[in-house]
């Protein structure tokens, strides 16, 4: 086995060790940051050079070096450098752990990736239990009773939703007797198993346990209380490299083992109902939030939504199609630096006027112009207005739904983004138009602008010329080793 | 040519654009001069760039030269679409127009804009219209071109309304803006209905579908139609005509460079550029023709009154505008662009001069000026070359072309050629007497505040670009002299130059048009020079007509009271008012309070409360799978 194929993976390992023995012994906690930085650089730079190759599976086709997963791997690792980017300000307040925090945030990154990458129910799982862990940690961080009790509810759904997945994948072993997902899948069309109720009971519950991840109603009940209590930039890390690891595990999943017509139906079925609440809870519940977090986490509840629109076109389209596939992941693509840069402009503003409310963010165009400036252009993205990524995003995965019949989830989709309209411009009105409380200004640290600059150039290139990125993503949903 | 070669035409104003927006912002309190000059700068080298342009395409054979697209959107399963650059002679011809008159416009810009407060956003505005223009004359397909349009417009609106400060600069950049909006629906729904038709945007596919035959009949006939109406709204055709006179209240180098030499022209290119698929339509042909003769003479016939020396050339620059759409109906490409291109020279030149004449007299009133020959040598003798050559007198640039259109429209709309007739005789008689009653006579004073202050030539950076265009207002039309104009865009045989230029002399029409030229002057020179008529006189004995033309056929009472105020605003916006209280406004409001009550539900369920959480996740998941299982 080769493992260099490993290696983005190891870097990662190495780099999260070394940074949590390096803070007993250097004072400059700032130091820390860098290094995880660096590490993910280079674990970033492994994974382009393996990308476009074709590789063995390993570890007894446990895991895949596809493209898919390198996709994957390089969108996590640049939201943990933008993320660990904005938190160098926020960590500074913590007296102690800063290094803890930093070798977490690298080892969730970790988790995320190997989540993309792994085929096997048992290694997923194990996976998916090392970015939860250190997610239900990080949640905690701050100690105070609020970010404290954000982690416990986190932790006790999150074990009840891991009960359900194991559950779901122990009835899927049972009857198909595997745990690799092209064996499962190969099992279940020697054994015609595609019409059981049994084994859709089985695949039900996962699509349960995943859901939670991704933030699909009603698995979604967490999300705003942990939004709300957990660090600024962890909740920004929450709602984007979370919810993309579990939608990589479900695309992995259910496209490779359960891909069977008669099935996959089935599950699109699924996923079109799930879409239709998610994004219609997430889009009414947002609105009367006065907190800018809970309106976050019902609009990441909403993304969701727009997302298993992708899903739901992978199910009912024939395995050859792409769009579905490549749809999912541009969209993830654009939504991960639109999301990543609107919590970086939050925590740029909410870290200086020690206030989480979007009233207190009034009068922010003239306090931060360039910050207010960059988190209108994410609030706009994230409805789904040129010229930024998410209009992009958005149109390339209804025009595969229009493509595959799935016009009325489209429909729908249309309404909620008008309905969702609502409430970003309401946050871009008050930044603009508010009065401000005081005329003071509102810095901000260079590392923050730096994030802020560059995630907003994402999302402009993506909406201005979304060519290459929509290539490398076809390219990804193309090369699923199995 | 490097293909890069036309990117960076258009690239360069873009970049002196953003670099006097953000980059030179902090340095511009103190040095605003800093943004003139570097839009000078991008402009000079888009110049410069644009003749290399000229040369590449006059050497290559098929006078094209390939730009390679860039794909911007591909979505699988259709839809492409492409970001390219179409460089062929009409584009080579439309970009030396541009820049050049750009350029000038520009330079003598520091002279006229000194030391207004908003010095550098008027370069930076400037930049971007210049950028916007260029991309419209070179985009290979109807969405990037649609894009730039409507970019063209924005900027145009900014421009007009630049001092946003007075309430009719605000009025006029809003009728403009509105007005236009009306054509360019109609330019919208062209490129639906050419793209539901042929699935493509691509300016050289879809001419060589109509060349073919493929796109045709009452397909053809509406989509042409369509582009038109964008045209007419662009262009200030009748019946749209009615926002290019108030755009007047613009800086007055922006009207030399938006409303006379480009933005306005750019109808006219766009039914140029999109020439086959109305050659194939004898409909579209024809409305082309009937709207731009009429235009030409009912646009004439207000500018014989106007006594604002702008709205006199505004209605001039509309009459020129229906003219070449006349020409570009009756005799193709050649005939119209050649006179788009030698009216840009002269007509930007009649607005420069303007603009100087207002900088001495501080105002617009000729009634208040008078006797600034004297005063203003440079500035009278360039108006007077230009006004030479818009009435078409022999050799200068106007006669070529306007002689063209008219033997033209003599071969195939008889009626509307005696229009065109009549329209030589209005044009001369209105320049004149605007070039007797500025310069004629004694001073009357200028503006009231300005009594008592002698007023004075321009500075010599507002003189030499009016020096310059002037000598293009006398040779730019000998490029037709021997066919080479025409020959570049695609038809007529060229011979020799001498021959060229005497040959008119040998036919009856250009010996007509040329009497009805000098008729129109020396009228013009009876009544305000010599005042051997008295201008009142005739003003009473046709009362009525007079009238009529000074209120400007009433059409912006028709339009703003009859139709905006009773028509609109009474009738159907109020029906629609109604029912928008009472249905739509009812629907909404029970949607919008359904939602606030459904999200205020909502956040009840979320108590915080850990059990009801994971109830809700257990009933959730039983719904699911009941809703699975039992389906």
């Amino acid at each position: 086995m080769n493992l260099l194929l490993l290696m983005p993976e190891l870097v990662l390992v190495a780099f999260a060790i070394a940074v949590v023995l390096l803070d007993l012994a250097v004072s400059n906690k700032r130091s820390l940051g860098v290094i995880s930085l660096v590490g993910i650089v280079i674990s970033g730079g492994v994974s382009i050079a393996l990308w476009g190759g074709s590789y063995p599976a390993i570890f007894n086709n446990m895991m895949a070096v596809d493209n898919f997963a390198l996709f994957f791997k390089l969108l996590f690792l640049g939201v943990a450098f933008l993320i660990i980017l904005a938190s160098a300000d926020y960590v500074h307040r913590m007296e102690r752990f800063q290094g803890e925090y930093y070798a977490m945030v690298l080892l969730a990154t970790l988790g995320a990736m190997l989540m993309a990458a792994t085929a096997d129910l048992i290694s997923i799982y194990i996976a998916l239990e090392l970015t939860s862990i250190s997610l239900y940690a990080l949640v905690g961080f701050l100690k105070d009773p609020r970010s404290s009790e954000a982690s416990l509810k986190y932790l006790l759904l999150g074990a009840i939703s891991s009960a359900v997945l194991l559950y779901g994948m122990a009835l899927v072993f049972g009857f198909t007797g595997e745990t690799q997902l092209g064996a499962i899948a190969a099992s279940i069309q020697s054994a015609s198993l595609t019409s059981s109720p049994a084994l859709l009971l089985g695949v039900l519950l996962m699509v349960a346990g995943f859901g939670f991840k991704i933030a699909a109603v009603p698995f979604q009940m967490w999300v705003p209380d942990v939004y709300e209590g957990a660090p600024t930039p962890i909740t920004g890390y929450l709602s984007v490299a979370s919810k993309a690891a579990g939608f990589a595990v479900i695309m992995r999943v259910f496209f490779t083992a359960f891909g069977a017509p008669q099935l996959s139906l089935d599950w699109g079925l699924i996923f079109a109902v799930l879409a239709v609440i998610s994004m219609t809870i997430g889009n009414v519940a947002a609105i009367p939030q006065a907190n800018i977090k809970r309106m976050m986490g019902y609009s990441s509840v909403a993304q969701a939504g727009y997302l298993m629109i992708g899903l739901a076109v992978m199910g009912v389209s024939p395995v050859t199609e792409v769009l579905g596939r490549s749809g999912v992941i541009f969209f993830l693509a654009s939504y991960a630096l639109t999301n990543i840069g609107a919590f970086i402009a939050i925590i740029a503003i909410s870290n200086r006027v020690q206030s989480d409310l979007i009233a207190d963010f009034a009068g922010m165009g003239k306090r931060a112009p360039l910050v207010a400036l960059g988190l209108s252009l994410f609030l706009i993205s994230l409805i789904g207005m040129p010229p930024a990524a998410g209009f992009m995003a958005k149109v390339y995965i209804f025009n595969a739904a229009v493509q595959h019949g799935l016009i009325w989830l489209v429909v729908i989709a249309v309404v909620n983004s008008v309905i969702s309209a609502y409430y970003y411009l309401r946050v871009v009105r008050v930044m603009w138009f508010g009065e401000p409380v005081s005329g003071e200004r509102v810095p901000s640290t260079a590392s923050l602008r730096l994030a802020l600059t560059l995630s907003a150039l994402g999302v402009l290139f993506i909406g201005i010329a979304p060519g290459p990125v929509m290539r490398l993503a076809e390219i990804a949903a193309r090369m699923f080793a199995f | 040519m490097p293909y890069q070669v036309a990117w960076t035409i258009l690239l360069l104003p873009v970049i002196s654009f953003f670099v006097i927006s953000f980059i030179l912002k902090p340095l511009l309190q103190d040095r605003p001069r800093l943004s003139g000059y570097t839009a000078i700068i991008a402009i000079s080298g888009s110049l410069a760039l644009s003749v290399w342009t000229l040369f590449a395409v006059m050497a290559s054979p098929e006078h094209e030269v390939a730009v390679p697209g860039i794909n911007w959107l591909v979505v699988d399963g259709g839809l492409t679409i492409q970001v390219g650059l179409l460089v062929d002679s009409l584009t080579a011809v439309m970009l030396i127009v541009v820049t050049l008159v750009s350029l000038m416009v520009q330079i003598y810009s520091q002279g006229y804009m000194h030391g207004d407060p908003g010095y550098h956003r008027y370069f930076a505005w400037m930049s971007l219209f210049t950028a916007s223009m260029l991309g419209l004359v070179l985009a290979n397909n109807l969405v990037f071109m649609f894009v730039f349009w409507e970019l063209v417009g924005l900027c145009s609106y900014l421009l007009i309304g630049f001092w946003f400060h007075k309430p009719s600069a605000a009025n006029a950049a809003k009728k403009a803006f509105i007005v236009t909006r009306l054509g360019d629906f109609g330019f919208l729904a062209g490129i639906l209905v050419l793209y539901a038709n042929t699935g493509t945007f691509d300016i050289v596919e879809l001419r060589e579908l109509a060349l073919a035959g493929v796109l045709g009949g009452a397909v053809l006939t509406w989509a042409a139609i369509g582009l038109f109406a964008g045209a007419v709204g662009k262009s200030a055709q009748f019946p749209l005509h009615v926002w290019l006179p108030d755009a007047m209240e613009g800086p007055t180098p922006v009207s030399a460079l938006i409303h006379a030499a480009t933005m306005v022209a750019a109808g006219v290119f766009l039914v140029a550029r999109m020439f086959p698929l109305f050659e194939h339509s004898i409909q579209a042909t024809t409305t082309v023709a009937i709207i731009g003769g009429f235009t030409a003479i009912f646009a004439a016939s207000m500018g014989l009154v106007a006594n604002d020396i702008k709205r006199v050339m505004a209605y001039s620059t509309i009459s020129q505008l229906g003219y070449m759409m006349l020409g570009l109906a009756t005799g193709g490409v050649a005939v119209g662009m050649f006179h788009l291109f030698n009216h840009a020279f002269f007509k930007a030149l009649l607005f420069l001069g303007a603009g100087s004449v207002n900088h001495a007299t501080g105002t617009f009133d000729m009634r208040l000026m008078g006797g600034l020959r004297r005063f203003m040598p440079w500035t009278f003798i360039t108006i007077v070359i230009a006004s030479l050559s818009l009435a078409g007198i022999w050799p200068l640039s106007g006669f070529w072309s306007k002689d063209e259109i008219l033997i033209t429209s003599l071969e195939s709309q008889p009626v509307l050629f005696y229009l065109a007739l009549i329209t030589v005789f209005m044009t001369a008689f209105y320049m004149f007497r605007a070039v007797f009653m500025t310069f004629g006579g004694e001073y009357r004073g200028g503006a009231p505040e300005t009594h008592g202050h002698h007023p004075h030539e321009s500075p010599k950076v507002m003189v030499l670009p009016m020096a310059f265009l002037a000598v293009l207002a006398v040779v730019s039309g000998f490029w037709n002299v021997g066919g080479q104009f025409g020959a570049f865009m695609g038809h007529g045989e060229t011979h020799g130059f001498i021959e060229g230029l005497f040959h008119p002399f040998t036919q009856f029409l250009p010996w007509l048009s040329l009497i009805l030229a000098g008729l129109g002057i020396f009228l013009a020179y009876a009544i305000y020079s010599a005042r051997w008529l008295s201008a009142e006189a005739i003003g009473g004995w046709f009362h009525p007509l007079y009238v009529m033309l000074s209120r400007k056929f009433w059409f912006d009472e028709l339009y703003e009271g009859v139709i905006v105020r009773l028509a609109l605003v009474g009738g159907l916006f109020r029906g629609l008012q109604k029912v928008d209280e009472r249905g739509v406004d009812g629907a909404v409001n029970g949607i919008a309070s359904g939602t606030i009550l459904a999200g205020r539900g909502v956040r009840r369920a979320q108590t915080g409360q850990l059990q009801v959480y994971g109830m809700v996740i257990g009933l959730g998941l039983l719904a699911l799978a009941l809703f699975v299982l039992l389906r």
